[in-house]
């Protein structure tokens, strides 16, 4: 009986495991840079599927298809563009987790580097205001009262 | 003056990006617009659900208004749907369907039961063609004008209303 109980939990403990094998793929790499690209493609791709996940981290079916077809392209010598390219042909943009640089992105990309230049440019000019503001001469009548003040203790 | 109103700039940028935030909470993220779209049908050859000598290509989507319903056995949205097809199909409209990532007895059993309102079905084993029209789970409609372009694109589950609201005067706008 306890030889029994041991086997089935030593097959529970081991079941989870064998499920969390069965989902990543084992693929072969001519270099480590094509691997290097390989993860980082399936890093940047997002699922279209499932709502935030990356390909690389997705166990939905469209995820495994899509990881498939970058091995592929990459195998058949396909720049990291082309692989992108042919993705956002079939599922549009949304799969791009770095979306491009166009027109329609513009404003996206624009508007930070615009409000960095932006506050750059009223710092500067703070800055320069306040100098030239303690940097301003004295008129006559200041200047004597200065010195008024600045002897008042000598002659006391 | 004019510079307390300057003041209140960054309290005037927080409401409109407060504002844009607020509104993209309440958008439904698979509600995009199709990759495909005004886009001519992917290029395939397959065999037919029905036939697997009788091998099919894009021009069989040409000549005519067609509906492409993506679907599969194992796909229960796709049960549900089926009045709705066989409804359109009783309207009149072409459909043609695409036997997604199935395998042969399972998707006849399946028209068997739920009913067949398609002209033709493309079996789709792999989901080759469901990859390059960009499908990421079914069931999923195309509509495909007489030339071969993609002019409509229904992600998900078509509802009884959408037959009237939606598909049909879809069909109509695009047989003109």
């Amino acid at each position: 009986m306890a030889r029994v109980i041991r086997v089935v939990l030593a097959a529970l403990i081991l079941l989870p495991l064998l499920a969390q094998s069965a989902s990543i793929e084992i693929r072969q790499f001519d270099d480590p840079v094509t691997e290097r690209r390989y993860q980082e493609l399936t890093a940047t791709l997002r699922c279209p599927k499932c709502e935030n996940q990356a390909i690389g981290d997705s166990d939905s079916p469209i995820a495994g298809d899509m990881r498939d077809r970058v091995y592929e392209q990459l195998q058949d010598g396909r720049s990291d563009k082309e692989i992108l390219d042919f993705m956002v042909r079939r599922f549009g943009d949304y799969v791009l987790y770095n979306p491009r640089l166009e027109g329609r992105t513009l404003l996206l990309w624009g508007l930070p580097a615009a409000l960095v230049l932006i506050g750059a440019l009223v710092v500067v000019l703070m800055v320069r205001s306040r100098r030239q503001a303690s940097a301003r001469r004295l008129s006559d009548a200041e200047r004597a009262r200065l010195d008024a003040l600045l002897n008042r203790e000598r002659n006391e | 003056m004019t510079r307390r109103l300057l003041l209140l700039l960054p309290l005037v940028g927080f409401l409109v990006l407060g504002g844009f935030l607020y509104q993209g909470l309440s958008m439904n993220p698979f509600e995009r617009d199709s990759a495909l779209m005004a886009r001519e049908f992917p290029a395939f050859e397959l065999t037919t659900l029905a036939d697997p000598e009788r091998t099919v290509d894009a021009s069989l989507l040409e000549g005519q208004v067609t509906l492409v319903n993506v679907w599969g056995e194992w796909c229960p949205t796709c049960k549900q749907e089926m009045p709705q097809l066989l409804d359109l199909a009783d309207r009149g409209v072409r459909l043609v369907g695409v036997d997604y990532k199935d395998t042969r007895e399972k998707g006849r059993e399946f028209l068997a039961e739920f009913g067949n309102p398609f002209e033709v079905n493309i079996f789709d084993p792999e989901g080759t063609l469901g990859f390059d029209l960009g499908v990421y789970g079914a069931p999923e409609t195309f509509l495909v004008d007489a030339e071969g372009v993609i002019r409509y694109h229904h992600t998900g589950y078509i509802k009884p209303e959408d037959v009237r609201e939606v598909i049909v005067p879809e069909v109509e706008r695009w047989r003109e």
